[in-house]
């Protein structure tokens, strides 16, 4: 299926919970309003003509000038039969990007869609922010429930990816800098 | 005694045959953590296992102890001074990544790369994969325990590492394959030694198979060990030979063919269960033993089809100084790990607005506390090196 | 050997003493596998059947700090690790070396710039006795960087300290 099939299967189930399509470039993809997330992975995922079994990749964009964050799903679909001679094949390739407010940034774990989305959402909280909520591997923090960090340390103030992170000056006595005077990365 | 059947091993009976009766004695759970400073982990993995006796329960890992900030670094640098960080993700098959960055950034920008230096980054990855495959091989026979595999697969490896030497002057991280093709062109009898080292190679395979592949000692420790299920590896994004040796036929050198790959003839190996269920610890070792053979076959064809080229044009004239487009692209290719994918977002600049790495070994190790549930903690040990994971590219 | 350290004046036995200790610890120092990132690549291969280790008596990687003698810190240390790295250090026991191997643990490497989470030097964490460069470092430099070492414990002695015998950090040149 083309992207556009797609994405007019996905408008006209969701309306305008869709709230963007952009086809054109190399990377097509919609952006889906992120209370509806969970709605839509369902149906990318158990629609017979999508049928999305795999989740390839969850990347996490911030955008200080719209005041967003956005959060890309990458997803194809593949097709074969286990333990036959003949060659799977790529049916389509599809993403998803579910924007939200910089300030507040929520989205439904998709991890019971697909398992191996577990471990990316952690990342997306750990370097971005992003709460996920109903991750299955959750921590209770000051502001509430939020998935447990995985590439950081546990107690690791701040989210590194963001565009206004200053980096650290020490950690546990371990000193951030030698001989710069550096508290944000310098273009 | 609690009511737990042992699935890996359904000859060992637990019970002891009715000497001891069960629940005559209480047993208590241990946590045992493994690494991160362990020899049997290929890198700074810790893995917490949850034990009762010798049985795990639960085997959860932890990483993050190498995340060296790839990410914000890609955000910080022009692509053509980025490759030498995507080196250091892989560290095991830097061409491979290389290429991975180079294609996504071409794919990006709508750039034409000459046939001479499509052909010459598909030798130098076939290569870099039979050298990974290599490292793959020794380490895994020095996690069972046996020392002479590790010998003899460096002692190929310096013969390759050799060949890239004289091509890049790297051994380990190469930065060779760059945007826009290579950074320089071939030396003159490149084509002849790699040749050469083809016809020594060749037999070798055979030679590792007589001594560690249908080793009894090495069948009894990984056969039936770790199934994985085909579902499980598509449903955990698992990719790679861990995937073909779940009985997937997947690839993405022929489902989604770039650099020239369509023009070569191979065959994908997938997991058969010769000694053991499909998918386990023996179906991904001996995947990526039958994917060396395959390489060497897609060497053979592409040196021949780089004899018929010019030498001269292998790099593109805007490799310094290409801005990228305001758009992003996604853009994986098949590493001797799994699919290797970069995210890439330009906002019209010559540095990147994001940059993303999606390593395959991160998804691969998510899979070990699904598989090593009811297992023997010394079965931990070749769950985990036959996962084969550089944790360079799990934590970026 | 810490209770004959350091009690007796400079003499004939006690240099006899000397040359036949140092000639057994030079000669077979084990290194402990801490292996981080690609450094740990080049260590194997210097372990490997080209560039042999074992030829000089180091070839028994130990994977128990309390068995070893040189910790070759090969790879990028970051600030998860470093407790780790402390640790170990600390469960080494005496007569310890260390050697940081690599860019990487020399001032940070390529990461000492945009690396948020990368400590820039292991020696913040541990005291370094030889720097072997190279990113990663060839085999060979590897192998200088160990006889570097073998010449700090060549040097060293049981007898009282004189001036000047204080172990001194040596950089390798590449």
């Amino acid at each position: 299926m083309t992207p556009e099939e797609i994405a007019d299967i996905l408008k006209d189930k969701f309306g305008d919970r869709v709230t963007e399509v952009n086809l054109r470039g190399a990377h097509p993809h919609v952006v889906v309003a992120a209370d509806a997330w969970h709605d839509v992975a369902e149906t990318l995922k158990t629609d017979e003509r999508l049928s999305f079994n795999v989740l390839r990749c969850l990347t996490s964009v911030d955008m200080p000038d719209d005041n967003e964050v956005l959060a890309a799903y990458d997803l194809y679909a593949c097709d074969g039969t286990p333990d036959s001679a003949e060659l799977w094949t790529k049916r389509h390739e599809f993403c998803v990007k579910v924007k939200m407010p910089r300030d507040n940034p929520h989205v439904p774990s998709v991890a019971d869609l697909w398992p191996t989305a577990d471990w990316h959402e952690r990342e997306a909280y750990d370097m971005m922010g992003i709460i996920v909520d109903g991750h299955p591997d959750y921590v209770d923090g000051p502001d509430g429930r939020h998935p447990r960090r995985i590439l950081c340390p546990d107690d690791w103030e701040g989210y590194p990816l963001r565009k206004d992170y200053v980096f650290p000056m020490s950690y546990h006595g371990i000193p951030g800098v030698t001989e710069y005077e550096q508290t944000r990365p310098m273009h | 005694m609690a009511d737990i059947v042992l699935e890996s091993r359904p000859d060992i009976n637990v019970d002891g045959g009715g000497a001891i009766p069960r629940d005559s004695f209480p047993t208590e759970e241990m946590l045992i953590n493994m690494g991160p400073q362990h020899p049997a982990t290929h890198g700074v993995l810790r893995v917490m296992l949850r034990t009762d006796g010798e049985m795990v329960l639960e085997a959860v890992p932890h990483i993050g102890y190498l995340h060296r900030c790839a990410e914000k670094i890609g955000e910080s640098v022009a692509p053509f001074q980025y490759i030498p960080y995507t080196d250091r993700l892989d560290y095991v098959s830097a061409m491979n990544n290389n290429l991975a960055f180079a294609l996504a950034v071409e794919k990006l920008a709508g750039l034409e790369v000459s046939k001479r230096a499509q052909y010459i980054r598909v030798v130098m990855a076939e290569l870099n994969r039979i050298a990974s495959h290599l490292i793959s091989f020794g380490c895994y026979g020095l996690d069972i325990g046996a020392f002479t595999p590790f010998l003899y697969a460096f002692r190929e490896r310096e013969m390759i590492l050799d060949m890239f030497e004289s091509a890049c002057g790297a051994r380990l991280t190469y930065s060779y394959i760059t945007i826009g093709g290579v950074t320089e062109d071939l030396p003159e009898r490149f084509i002849d030694v790699c040749e050469e080292f083809l016809d020594y190679f060749e037999p070798k395979i055979d030679e590792y198979n007589n001594l560690l592949s249908f080793n009894h000692i090495f069948v009894k420790r990984t056969a039936n060990v770790g199934v994985i299920s085909a579902g499980d590896a598509l449903a955990w994004n698992l990719t790679g030979p861990i995937l073909r040796a779940s009985g997937v036929k997947w690839d993405l050198r022929k489902a989604q063919p770039d650099c020239s790959y369509e023009e070569f003839e191979f065959d994908i190996p997938i997991g058969e269960g010769a000694k053991g269920s499909v998918g386990d610890c023996w179906d991904r070792y001996f995947v990526r033993m039958l994917e060396m053979e395959q390489s060497v076959r897609i060497l053979r064809q592409a040196l021949a089809k780089l004899r018929g080229t010019e030498p001269g044009d292998v790099l593109h004239k805007k490799n310094r100084n290409l801005k990228l487009p305001e758009d992003d692209v996604y853009y994986e290719i098949e590493n001797p790990r799994g699919q290797l994918g970069f995210y890439i977002q330009g906002n019209g600049t010559q540095v990147p607005y994001r940059v993303k790495a999606r390593g395959p070994s991160f998804s691969n190790v998510s899979i070990v506390n699904h598989v090593c549930r009811n297992c023997l903690i010394a079965d931990v040990g070749a769950v985990v090196g036959s996962i084969d994971m550089v944790m360079g590219e799990v934590d970026r | 050997m810490s209770w004959i350290e350091n009690r007796f004046e400079e003499g004939l036995i006690v240099t006899s003493l000397d040359w036949a200790i140092n000639w057994g610890r030079r000669s077979s120092i084990w290194p402990m596998t801490f292996g981080l990132a690609c450094c740990a690549i080049e260590m194997m291969a210097t372990g490997a059947g080209r560039y042999d280790f074992d030829r000089f008596g180091a070839g028994a990687f130990r994977a128990s700090p309390r068995q070893a003698d040189l910790m070759i810190v090969a790879g990028t240390v970051t600030f998860k690790m470093a407790s780790r790295v402390k640790r170990l250090y600390n469960q080494m026991p005496e007569p310890k070396f260390v050697m940081a191997m690599g860019a990487c643990t020399i001032g940070g490497g390529p990461y000492y710039k945009h690396g948020y989470h990368v400590v820039k030097g292991v020696d913040l964490i541990v005291p370094v006795d030889v720097y072997v460069p190279g990113c990663p470092p060839r085999p060979e430099t590897l192998l200088e960087g160990l006889m570097r070492i073998q010449d700090l414990i060549r040097n060293s002695t049981i007898a009282k300290n004189r001036p000047g015998t204080k172990r001194e950090t040596q950089v390798v040149s590449a």
